[in-house]
Formats: structure tokens, sequence, C-alpha cells
């Protein structure tokens, strides 16, 4: 015979699951963990670099990466001296909970303050998908354009935080810094932002000192 | 190509559901998905055929109930329908607006053939 039955579940109820006991976990180490989320080359291993420059100091950082293949970012973060660990999703577009969880395996959390995690680099996919982290902040990059937040509205809207980086290039590139501001405002009324430069380090102690204080807090 | 990851998810939960129902095969999925969903039907479909081979769930087709995007002004309280990327209050033209339906992402039933009378839950 034929049967209905309702449901009404979440489809990816089983990525938040997991996505909350990641949180938990890390609550537990005492880590505050953020997900950092961009279009590829806007800067988010050099912000993460740049962060851990400002941050090294006070706080103990540490760093998942997430790429579909090669770990050069771990690479180079590791060389600078942050405890990094590589996670190649093997061709997938986003990172997930579970590969979360197997990456926070491999690091020493009782010796990490605040974990960065560096997602796969897409303005799509990534915003679907809890990973159990904090906070969600968005770097967005002068040479992408003004318009990617008409563009892409899911991820701008779902994110804590936005970092506008290479602001250096602005004399160089039409960016109309208003337009794109407007289109933030209008998906994510009163974002929190900071315009910086990995290249000039211009913006990069606001941005450290918001930081601090979140996971401090 | 979250799709994919989509498809797999979706899988797992209509396996799940039918299983406790003691369905021995699903026919049909219904879905609730809003307009912001950033899904594409087409999509979830292809890799729902590939995944879905072998199991009870092989062959059951989708449906997908589009839900509109819908906003509310916090300022002058209109409510309206979203309209390409023009989010602002077409009333008061204020961009304090909040999105109030379009983020779904549910499944929300599924028809399933059992051999016998199932359980009441």
């Amino acid at each position: 015979m034929k049967t209905h039955i309702p449901v009404v579940e979440q489809i990816l109820s089983a990525n938040d699951q997991i996505a909350e006991q990641n949180q938990t976990r890390l609550d537990q180490a005492g880590v505050f963990g953020i997900n950092l989320m961009a279009s590829p080359g806007a800067g988010k291993t050099s912000t993460i670099i740049k962060t851990f420059e400002h941050l090294n100091s006070s706080l103990r950082i540490g760093m998942i990466n997430g790429d579909l293949a090669t770990s050069i970012d771990a690479e180079k973060a590791q060389a600078k001296g942050i405890t990094a660990v590589q996670i190649n999703t093997g061709g997938n577009c986003h990172l997930d909970s579970v590969m979360l969880q197997s990456a926070l395996d491999q690091l020493p959390l009782e010796e990490i303050d605040l974990l960065l995690v560096e997602n796969v680099g897409n303005l799509v996919c990534p915003a679907n998908f809890m990973l159990g982290t904090h906070k969600n902040i968005l770097i967005a990059s002068v040479p992408e354009g003004d318009d990617k937040p008409y563009k892409y509205p899911s991820m701008y809207r779902g994110v804590d935080a936005l970092i506008i980086n290479k602001i250096d290039l602005l004399p160089y590139i039409d960016f109309n810094m208003g337009y794109f501001q407007k289109g933030v405002e209008m998906l994510n009324p009163g974002l929190v932002t900071f315009p910086i430069s990995c290249k000039t380090g211009e913006g990069i102690g606001e941005w450290a000192v918001w930081l601090e204080k979140q996971t401090n807090d | 190509m979250h799709e994919l990851s989509i498809s797999q998810n979706l899988l797992e939960l209509a396996l799940k559901h039918a299983n406790q129902a003691g369905a021995s095969r699903i026919i049909d999925i219904t879905l609730e998905i809003g307009e912001l969903s950033t899904v594409l039907d087409d999509s979830v479909q292809f890799y729902w055929d590939m995944i879905s081979a072998g199991t009870i769930a092989e062959g059951a087709q989708l449906h997908f109930e589009r839900i509109a995007a819908k906003m509310e002004c916090l300022g002058c309280r209109h409510t309206y329908l979203l309209k390409q990327s023009e989010l602002s209050c077409p009333e008061c033209d204020s961009i304090n607006v909040a999105v109030i339906a379009g983020d779904e992402f549910l499944l929300k039933s599924i028809e399933v053939e059992t051999d016998q009378v199932a359980e009441p839950a």
C-alpha cells in the first residue's frame, strides 16, 4: 500500500547536528572559532597571517585550511609559526561540519585560544553549511568588484562581520564603495565592516582588536 | 556543486524516515525550498538519480515546492514579495528590511510503498 509520511525536517539537519557537536567541543576546550569565507584570491590566507602577526603575543592561534587540493596554504601558515591543519576536500566546493570534526581531531585544542578556519574559496556553497564555529566572517576584496553583495546575497546575509581587503587598490579600480556598502546594508543592516589592506597593513589593527575582544568575551 | 552534498543529506534523511515506516520503496519526495536558497532543482535531481541507485529510493521523483521570498519593512511594516535584487521597501524606500519567507530548505514529506500497514507513530 501507498503511505504519505509528513517529515518537515531541515535537509541539512545531519550537518547542523555535527556542527553543534563541534561547537560544544570548541567551548569545552575554551577555543573561539571563526569561519572565514571569501572568493578565491580575496586574501584569506594573507588575512590569517596578518591577524596572527598582530595577535600572536596575546592569543594562541590555530588554523584549519580547506582547499580542493594541495597544502600550500597550511604550509605558508606553518612557516609563520601557526599551528595549521590542511583539509583537502577532493573537489568539494565547501567545508562541512564532518570535515571540520576530523580536522579538530588533529589539533591540540587545549593549546589554542582562537581557531581560524579558512573555508574553500567560493561565495555560494559555504553559506549553506554550518561548521560549528562561533562567527562567520566574509572577506570581500576590491578587485572582485562592487556588485558582489547584489550577486551573492545569501553569502552577505549570513555573516557576522565583513572585511574589505585590498583597499590599497582603490585608486586603480572602478570600485564604488557607496554602491557596495548600500548592497551590504540592505542585506545585513549594521554589519560590522573592516576595510583593510594586507599589503600595507592598513586597518588590520582595528580588525585584530575587534577579533581579540570577541575571543575573550 | 553543493547539490551533491545536499542530495546525499536528503537521501539519508529520506531513507531514515522510510525505514522507520517499514517502507519497501520511496516513490515521491516533496521538498520545500525558499527562493533565496541557492539550490538548482535539476542539479539535485541529477545527483539524486545517481546516488539513490540501488537503494529503496531509486527512481523516486523529487518535487520542489518553491516558496516566494517575502520581505517586511522594519520602518513602515509593509510586506512585499521580493523582485529581482530590489530589496528596498516599495512603499517608503527604506533599506531596513527583513526576510520573512524564502529561506526554507526542508524535506516536507515522502510517499512510500509499504508491504503491510504501517504502525501508527
